[in-house]
C-alpha cells in the first residue's frame, strides 16, 4: 500500500477520510456464504444491508468453495437480486471448508483488486470469525454486529447485551468493513424477484493464496452435524425456547413437541446448554443465537440480561415461569405465572394443528 | 512454553448498565468493576495447561489505565505468574488493542495467545481474529475445548451449525467461548502471593504502537423499550389473545 505511505507524508490518513460523502463511489463487496447450491439467507440480508450504504451502489457478491455446489451457489448469486452487479468465485479445494486463514486472505487480495469502499458480511460464525482477521491484514477497524444504518459511515450497534445502542462513524480509509445482524436486516418480499441478466460471473484467481505456507497451518477436521428437520433458529419464525426450568434433557422433549405442533424452531437458553439438555447451536443470548421470529415462547426461563440480549426483538413473547416474579415478564408481552409442566401439555391438546 | 493471555477489565457481567443523560456514554463511575468473563475463562485455560505441565509461564496483558492493574492482581491471584500493564487512557478500539498485543508477542514470543471471544462492554468479538491476522498465526475462535499435542492444538468451536473441529499449528491464537471450562476463584493464600509477582509497566510508545482511531462515538441511546405486557391466568385466555390479538397464531 505504497500509496498511503506517500500520503503519510503528508499527514497520515485525515488526508483521505476528508473526501465528502457526495463525491465518493460506493462499491460493496458481500462476503456470503452458501450452502446446497445457494446463497445462504443470512448473505442475502447483508445484501438488504449494503443497499442502505448509499444511493448508486455497486454491489458485488464473493463466493468461495469447489466443486459443482459452488458453482450453482454462482448461478444461483447471479440470479437471486436486482442488487447484485457482479458474482466473484473462488474455486480451491482448501475452500471447501472456510477457515479464516484462507478467507482473509482472500478478502485481502479482491480488496487490492476491486478496492470497494464496503465490505459487509452477516454476524454469524462465519463472518464474525473472518471480516475482523480481514480488516486487521487491510489495516482498519471493523465495525461488528451492525444493527442501523443511518449513512455510508454511521452504524448503530448494541453495546452491553443490547441495553445500550452505540452510534458509530467510521472515520477511516475504505474499506469500511461491516458485519451485519441478519434479524435487522430482513430480506424484502421482492428480493426472491430475479437478478437483472446482465450479471457478470468472475473467477478469482487464487493462485497467491493457493501457495501461500503460512495457510498451511489450520485444519479443518469436522463438524458435529445440526438436526435438519426442524427449521433453523436463526429464520424461524417461531421459536420456543427452554431454560432451566425443565430440569433435564428427557423433559426437553416438551419443548420439542410444543415446537413441532407449531412448525418452530428450537431454543434454550445458556443454562439448559451447560447442563446438557441440548446441544450448544440451540443457544439464545448475547453470546449465542439472535433471534427475531414473530413468537418467542420461552419456558421455564428466569430471563437473565444476557439471554434476553438475544431474543427482546421478537415481535411477542410469552413466557411461562412458575416464579412470578422472574425477570422475563418484564419483557414479554403475554406472561403465565404457573407450572410449564402442567401448561405444555394443555396447550399441545389445544392448540390448532399447523397446518 | 510460554501463554500469554490478554485481559480486559470491564464492567460486572450481573450490574444493570444506565445510559448517561447526557448519550456520551454508559455510566462507569461507582459501578463494580471485574475481570470480562471471558477473559477469566482463558486465563483459567491457560492455568490449567501449565498445570498439566505442557507450559512454564503463563503471563497476563492488560491494556489500559491505571485501574488494569488490578484486574491484572486477580489474575495473578488465580495463578498468572507475571502482569504486564500497557498504561492508556483514551479510546482504545480492537484494531490498536491488536497492534500493541501483536508487539507483545514479539517481544515475549509465547507459543500460545488466549484471549476471551469478547467483552461484555462493547461486544465487538474482533480482537483475537485481529491480532491473529497481524501475527500471521492460526486461529481457533469461540473455543468450548481446547487439546496441547506435540507442535498442535486441537479445538473445537461453538458455531452456528454446531460443534467444529479444527487442527492449528502453534504458534496460535485462540479466543474462548463459555463453556471451555469453569474459572478458579482465587484463593486467600494466592491472592496474598500475588501481591509479591511483579507487573511491568509499559506504553503504547514503547511498544511503537501509535493509537490511531478510525471511529468515532457520536451517541450512546437506551434501546427502543417493549409496551407493557399483561399476565394471563390460563391457557385459553394465551390462545386467544395469541390469535385474535397479536395475530401470530
Amino acid at each position: 500500500m505504497r500509496i498511503r505511505g506517500l500520503l503519510g507524508a503528508f499527514g497520515g490518513r485525515a488526508f483521505i477520510s476528508r473526501v465528502p460523502i457526495f463525491s465518493r463511489s460506493i462499491s460493496t463487496l458481500v462476503l456470503a456464504e452458501h450452502e446446497g447450491g445457494a446463497v445462504k439467507a443470512s448473505s442475502l440480508c447483508a445484501l438488504e444491508a449494503a443497499k442502505l450504504l448509499g444511493e448508486g451502489n455497486s454491489v458485488s457478491l464473493l463466493l468461495s468453495g469447489s466443486g459443482p455446489s459452488l458453482q450453482e451457489a454462482a448461478a444461483h448469486a447471479a440470479s437471486c437480486s436486482r442488487s447484485i452487479s457482479r458474482v466473484l468465485v473462488a474455486d480451491w479445494d482448501k475452500f471447501s471448508y472456510p477457515l479464516a486463514e484462507a478467507w482473509a486472505k482472500l478478502v485481502q487480495i479482491v480488496q487490492q483488486k476491486g478496492n470497494y469502499s464496503h465490505i459487509v458480511a452477516a454476524s454469524g460464525s462465519f463472518g464474525k470469525n473472518i471480516l475482523p482477521r480481514a480488516a486487521a491484514l487491510l489495516d482498519v477497524s471493523p465495525i461488528t454486529d451492525v444493527i442501523g444504518i443511518r449513512g455510508s459511515n454511521l452504524f448503530v450497534r448494541p453495546i452491553y447485551a443490547g441495553n445500550a445502542l452505540s452510534t458509530v462513524r467510521y472515520l477511516g480509509s475504505d474499506p469500511c468493513m461491516l458485519t451485519i445482524r441478519s434479524t435487522s436486516f430482513p430480506l424484502e418480499s421482492d428480493s426472491a424477484s430475479h437478478g437483472s441478466v446482465d450479471v457478470a460471473v468472475d473467477t478469482v484467481d487464487v493462485s497467491t493464496i493457493s501457495e501461500d505456507e503460512s495457510l498451511k497451518k489450520s485444519k479443518y477436521i469436522s463438524i458435529s452435524s445440526q438436526d435438519k428437520e426442524r427449521p433453523d433458529l436463526g429464520n424461524s419464525r417461531v421459536v420456543v425456547t427452554g431454560g432451566r426450568g425443565l430440569k433435564s434433557a428427557e423433559n426437553f422433549k416438551l419443548i420439542e413437541s410444543l415446537a413441532e405442533k407449531l412448525g418452530a424452531a428450537v431454543g434454550a437458553t445458556r443454562a439448559a446448554v451447560d447442563a446438557g439438555f441440548v446441544p450448544n447451536e440451540l443457544q439464545v443470548g448475547q453470546t449465542g443465537k439472535i433471534v427475531a421470529p414473530e413468537l418467542y415462547m420461552a419456558f421455564g426461563v428466569s430471563g437473565a440480561i444476557q439471554h434476553v440480549a438475544g431474543m427482546r426483538d421478537s415481535k411477542v413473547i410469552v413466557a411461562v415461569n412458575k416464579d412470578s416474579d422472574a425477570p422475563i415478564f418484564q419483557i414479554a408481552d403475554y406472561g403465565i405465572a404457573d407450572d410449564l409442566f402442567k401448561i405444555i401439555p394443555e396447550l399441545l391438546e389445544k392448540l390448532p394443528e399447523k397446518k | 512454553m510460554k501463554i500469554m493471555v490478554a485481559i480486559k477489565r470491564v464492567v460486572d457481567y450481573a450490574v444493570k448498565i444506565r445510559v448517561k443523560t447526557d448519550k456520551s456514554g454508559v455510566e462507569t463511575s461507582n459501578v463494580k468493576m471485574s475481570m470480562n468473563p471471558f477473559c477469566e475463562i482463558a486465563l483459567e485455560e491457560a492455568l490449567r495447561i501449565k498445570e498439566s505441565g505442557r507450559a512454564s509461564e503463563v503471563v497476563a496483558v492488560s491494556i489500559g489505565p491505571a485501574q488494569c492493574v488490578d484486574t491484572l492482581r486477580t489474575g495473578l491471584a488465580m495463578g498468572a505468574d507475571r502482569g504486564i500493564h500497557i498504561d492508556y487512557t483514551g479510546a482504545l478500539y480492537p484494531l490498536s488493542i491488536a497492534k500493541i498485543l501483536k508487539a507483545l508477542v514479539r517481544l515475549e514470543k509465547p507459543q500460545l495467545l488466549l484471549l476471551g471471544k469478547q467483552a461484555i462492554d462493547d461486544d465487538c468479538n474482533q480482537t483475537g481474529q485481529m491480532v491473529a491476522g497481524l501475527l500471521e498465526w492460526p486461529q481457533g475462535t469461540f473455543a468450548s475445548k481446547v487439546v496441547l499435542e506435540e507442535n498442535t492444538v486441537t479445538v473445537d468451536r461453538e458455531v452456528d451449525g454446531g460443534l467444529e473441529t479444527l487442527c492449528l499449528d502453534l504458534p496460535a491464537v485462540i479466543t474462548t467461548d463459555l463453556r471451555l471450562n469453569q474459572p478458579r476463584y482465587a484463593t486467600l493464600p494466592n491472592i496474598m502471593k500475588a501481591k509479591s509477582k511483579p507487573i511491568k509497566k509499559l506504553t503504547p510508545a514503547d511498544l511503537e504502537v501509535e493509537i490511531r482511531s478510525d471511529l468515532e462515538v457520536v451517541e450512546v441511546t437506551e434501546p427502543p423499550k417493549r409496551k407493557a405486557g399483561v399476565m394471563l391466568s390460563s391457557v385459553d385466555e394465551l390462545i386467544d389473545k395469541l390469535k385474535n390479538e397479536a395475530r401470530v397464531l
